[in-house]
């Protein structure tokens, strides 16, 4: 998918950059944002697959209502990515499908 | 696990929940508030108090105004535990929470009394190709520019009705950003019905003259905006790539790759309902709201409801029902009089009535349209179960008659969400095949916990630390 993002970054106030890995690819973005507000910001606009019919989906309500920008986070699976903030060095994949029962 | 003691436990961080802690504070309640997100100020002042953005008046008075009321807040002396979700809680004020960040672990509060202020959400509404990336809530898109000060790129069409439509789109004028088409769906048959308030919307202060504001702006750029649009469609193959829509029955279609929508918003009742307090249909709000009293405490003793979540009426109504709400848990835990509760109350209570004046008008004029409420049989309904509206009329032919058989039938509202995407219109789809009341179709039996858990932040629950304050006593073991 070409990272040609739905959302551009308008004029920030100074802010501290953190490094983050998505499906192994490294990106720097602002500390105030949000996974999800991350995940759009390089430009990926699909998170994840549905369990259902693998139909691809992307984050929708943005607070935490719509389960939509379910993402693995660290290893842990379908974790709101709209509602967890990004830390240095964290590692997101999306999710596809169900997730595994390790 | 060891339970934390408090007067006055408070969940959401928004107007109605600092206002809320403030007022309680001023009486003398220990008060804990719990907020899942990390700053304060709930949606409608989100990141007020750590804009990113270079020049946060972009987004208006109205916006930056917040800030004023977070800084009360956290200098109230409440103690706020940001990124906290309290994910069940019982009839007699017993909340189990899961704290991240700082001190992160889970623990239980007894509250002596407990305010839900978990405000609302936008109104999910389904249409064909409302599951696609690309399509998004205007309120979604919002909180971006708020919280991440990111704005949508090139060719963004606007859809929908209501207040929060021509704020993004004023926000998005003065950003800079380049807005294809406002798609205006609100019906020209609700245009007489809402001119009956007009007259007692005049009381409310400044709304309408506000309103009048965002469309002259509106109508002062280059933005097409299209009025009576009929019915929407995001078509495109694995992402939006097309909107197409209709005017007088005539079909037409907008290149974009971003589709952002809005019906109005509806009270979050997933706490109210896990409790099995009473709700009832508002046929003029189109949602289900928890009843209350006059001070906002539900049908369970002790267990209030301030702002939206338990109604629609916007920040400023929200603020005041939070302070009314703490006068009144003040006055029945014993910290001043029902005298001095009516005195303060009484001046409280004259703007509140002002403020709500505005209501009726707004929600006949952006009463969404049918078709946004009961969408066509191949449109998805519930997201997470991909279930679409088809299937649950064919339900109802089979015998359903209520969203929880429904349920049971196709798992419609059992994915991640919970319902939260889906219940409304499911009602209103069932309520219509089978001629019923909403009231008598009802809605999904919710249970804790409300959001997922993690088995870890079960056995990293909190213990008491005996050489510590009261309320910081609870740390992760």
């Amino acid at each position: 998918m070409p990272n040609v993002s739905l959302f551009s970054a308008l004029a920030a106030a100074p802010a501290a950059q953190v490094s983050i890995l998505i499906n192994d690819r490294p990106f720097t973005v602002p500390d105030y944002m949000t996974v999800a507000a991350a995940l759009l910001s390089v430009g990926i606009t699909q998170l994840r697959e549905t369990p259902v019919s693998n139909a691809p989906r992307a984050p929708f309500c943005m607070m935490g209502a719509c389960f939509e920008c379910l993402v693995e986070i660290d290893g842990v699976p379908n974790q709101q990515a709209c509602m967890t903030l990004v830390q240095p060095g964290m590692t997101i994949r999306s999710m596809i499908g169900a997730r595994s029962l390790k | 696990m060891s339970m934390i003691h408090v007067d006055l436990l408070i969940i959401g961080a928004g107007p109605a929940g600092m206002s809320c802690a403030i007022q309680a504070r001023e009486a003398g309640l220990d008060v804990l508030l719990l907020d899942e997100n990390r700053q304060p100020g709930g949606q409608i002042y989100r990141s007020v108090a750590h804009s990113p953005l270079a020049d946060p008046d972009l987004l208006g008075k109205d916006y930056t105004a917040g800030a004023a009321l977070v800084k009360r807040f956290l200098a109230s002396g409440a103690t706020y535990w940001p990124g906290t979700l309290a994910w069940q809680i019982t009839r007699d004020r017993q909340v189990s929470f899961t704290r991240n960040g700082v001190n992160a672990g889970s623990g239980q509060i007894q509250a002596r009394a407990l305010v839900i202020a978990n405000g609302a959400q936008e109104r999910p509404v389904p249409f064909p190709g409302w599951t696609l990336p690309g399509v998004m809530g205007i309120g979604a898109a919002q909180t971006l520019l708020k919280s991440a000060a990111l704005l949508p790129s090139q060719r963004v069409v606007l859809a929908g009705s209501g207040p929060l439509l021509y704020l993004f789109a004023w926000q998005l004028i003065r950003s800079g950003s380049a807005v294809a088409a406002i798609l205006d769906t609100t019906p020209r048959a609700n245009r007489f019905p809402a001119l009956r308030y007009l007259l007692s919307a005049l009381r409310a202060p400044g709304y309408l003259l506000k309103g009048m504001g965002l469309l002259k702006t509106i109508r002062g750029s280059s933005i097409p905006h299209i009025q009576h649009v009929e019915s929407l469609a995001a078509q495109g193959q694995g992402a939006v790539e097309s909107v197409r829509y209709s005017v007088a029955g005539r079909e037409a279609q907008i290149d974009s790759d971003l589709l952002l929508v809005h019906q109005g918003v509806i009270p979050n009742v997933q706490l109210t309902r896990s409790l099995g307090c009473e709700h009832r249909w508002d046929d003029m709000q189109l949602c289900w709201r928890p009843e209350l009293d006059e001070w906002g405490q539900t049908s369970q003793t002790g267990i209030y409801v301030a702002g939206d979540g338990g109604g629609i009426d916007g920040a400023k109504v929200a603020e005041l029902s939070g302070a009314l709400t703490a006068l009144q848990i003040g006055q029945q835990l014993g910290f001043f009089t029902d005298t001095v509760r009516d005195t303060e109350a009484r001046p409280l209570k004259r703007q509140l009535n002002s403020h709500r004046a505005i209501r009726p008008f707004l929600d006949t004029l952006y009463r969404p349209a049918d078709i946004f409420r009961r969408p066509s049989d191949p449109t998805i309904v519930c997201r997470c179960e991909e279930v679409s509206a088809g299937d649950i009329r064919a339900m109802s032919r089979l015998g359903c008659t209520g969203p929880n058989q429904t349920k049971s039938f196709s798992r419609c509202g059992m994915g991640p969400c919970q319902g939260r995407m889906c219940g409304i219109t499911v009602g209103e789809i069932l309520a219509e095949a089978a001629h019923a009341p909403m009231q008598k179709v009802g809605y999904y039996r919710i249970r804790p916990p409300i959001k997922p858990v993690q088995l870890i932040d079960l056995a990293n629950a909190y213990v008491p630390d005996a050489n510590a304050a009261p309320l910081e006593a609870f740390v992760p073991k």
